[in-house]
């Protein structure tokens, strides 16, 4: 991959949902070619950050950059990779069909597709299921599916919406090398999850809480600074650790430039 | 293939798994010709309103059937992903049109084919009846895919048909010639597209060919092509 540098890059990036803040003002970076976990309590914002960076979220200010282009950009959605955290496939076609289509979205010809359809359905180890309706399958499956959906389009950035949420240890495991392996060949992927166990499979972590930016760290840097045992404690340590009621300062008060609108 | 055929074969590869669906859109509205023609047995009424009929069951039958359509995609969550992708809202809109206007060339067929076999007689060409019922099962399906982009909730895409169609069925000239009508509603039976797909039978049925029908058949045209212009401008590639 010749991008070097940030997948992806926010300033003072705000989210508004329902007349509320989902995200307060945030700077962050995702560095390119490393696995990213997002990681923080249900409703502290991650799937809205990672709906922002995929282009699909209204009511996004401040700037917010993903592999060199403003979020939303037509062109990045051939770059780009999303899995919702339910799976999002259609459960009256089969595991190949599903694929197939998703292949076909992402550019790729006839050929080109089947072949893309055989190596996703091999990493996800779906091996076997290939005619099976998705209905059929079982929830681990569905998600699976799911993912290779994202997978078959080769993109360069996979953003991953608690994509092991149901799976067993055996298959969490594997993906996990998967997610490893898939960083190794320079791919960014922007995981998150609200199991802490999988944080030092991270090569870094995000904490946020409330919108709000905690932590931007390294799995071994988090259990230092807390001193805590595992993950699971340095994420309650740190969580606990910011005071609730903070003075609300807002040091910048520069007008947010509005992210172009990528519609067609 | 274009993203908007691949997203048609998607959708037709959907409904082959759906065959209950398929059937009863096939056989649905030749059960309801049928009962017309059964209890006006022996009476001009098949002949007269037989096309008109031909073409207005399709024309609900496929609002309703895809009305839901983009519903169904929104909830499972697959529109949202399906946004993220390169397929342009146009891709989405026109590939769903593209595959349920193959389903109701067939359902066409099928339909105008049994009216004949239950004794409904045309003065005029054939062919363009099946044309024109076609168009009016296209009109339906744009019409119903511009509803569904509307509709938030199960709820109220299951409201769309009452409130888009309804008001064109009373004032299209099937209740009460149109010339008849107090003059306001005459003008707005105009503005509606049912007008043209009830005007356009109406003139088959009583021995008009083509050049009859050819006004009517250009403002059907047009109204699909409005309803998926709107269909796409209503859909949100950036939700809440």
């Amino acid at each position: 991959m010749v991008n070097n540098g940030d997948a992806v890059r926010a300033r003072r990036l705000r989210v508004e949902r329902g007349g509320r803040t989902i995200i307060d003002g945030m700077d962050v970076a995702v560095p390119t070619g490393q696995v990213v976990g997002l990681l923080g309590p249900s409703g502290s914002g991650k799937t809205t950050l990672l709906r922002a960076v995929v282009g699909v979220q209204a009511r996004v200010t401040g700037e917010l950059t993903v592999l060199g282009e403003p979020a939303g950009t037509p062109s990045l959605r051939r770059r780009v990779g999303y899995v919702t955290q339910a799976a999002s496939v259609y459960t009256d076609l089969t595991v190949v069909q599903n694929l197939r289509y998703f292949a076909r979205l992402a550019g790729l010809p006839g050929a080109g597709a089947e072949a893309a359809v055989r190596r996703a359905v091999a990493a996800v180890d779906l091996g076997g299921h290939e005619k099976q309706r998705v209905a059929t399958l079982s929830g681990g499956e569905r998600s699976r599916v799911s993912l290779a959906a994202a997978l078959v389009g080769d993109p360069e950035l996979l953003v991953l919406d608690e994509p092991t949420v149901g799976l067993d240890p055996v298959l969490r495991r594997d993906l996990w090398a998967m997610f490893r392996r898939l960083a190794g060949e320079g791919r960014t992927l922007l995981v998150s999850s609200h199991v802490m166990d999988e944080a030092v499979q991270c090569d870094r972590l995000l904490l946020l809480r409330e919108g709000v930016l905690v932590a931007d760290t390294t799995p071994a840097e988090l259990l230092e600074t807390t001193g805590a045992l595992d993950a699971e404690r340095a994420f309650l340590a740190l969580v606990e650790r910011q005071p609730d009621a903070q003075p609300d300062a807002q040091p910048d008060t520069q007008p947010d430039t509005q992210t172009p609108e990528g519609s067609r | 293939m274009t993203l908007t055929t691949t997203t048609a074969s998607r959708v037709v590869a959907q409904l082959r798994f759906d065959r209950r669906t398929v059937a009863l859109i096939l056989v649905l509205p030749c059960l309801l010709l049928g009962l017309i023609a059964w209890m006006f047995d022996g009476t001009p009424v098949l002949d007269q309103f037989g096309p008109m009929l031909v073409g207005l069951f399709p024309l609900i039958v496929m609002f309703l059937v895809t009305s839901v359509a983009t519903l169904r995609e929104r909830q499972s969550g697959t529109l949202e992903r399906l946004m993220t992708t390169p397929l342009g809202k146009g891709d989405f809109v026109a590939g769903y049109a593209l595959a349920f206007a193959a389903l109701a060339l067939l359902q066409s067929v099928v339909v105008v084919g049994f009216a004949l076999a239950v004794g409904m007689d045309v003065l005029g060409p054939l062919w363009l009846v099946v044309v024109v019922a076609m168009l009016d099962a296209v009109l339906g399906c744009c019409l119903g895919l511009a509803a569904s982009a509307l509709a938030r909730s199960e709820f109220q895409a299951v409201q769309m048909m009452p409130a888009i169609i309804f008001p064109q069925l009373i004032t299209c000239g099937l209740l009460m010639p149109r010339d008849q009508m107090p003059e306001v509603l005459e003008w707005l039976s105009r503005v509606f597209p049912l007008t043209y797909a009830v005007e356009a039978m109406q003139e088959l049925a009583a021995g008009g060919g083509w050049s009859e029908v050819a006004g009517a058949v250009g403002v059907i045209a047009l109204f699909i092509v409005g309803a998926v212009v709107l269909g796409v401008a209503t859909l949100r590639r950036r939700t809440a």
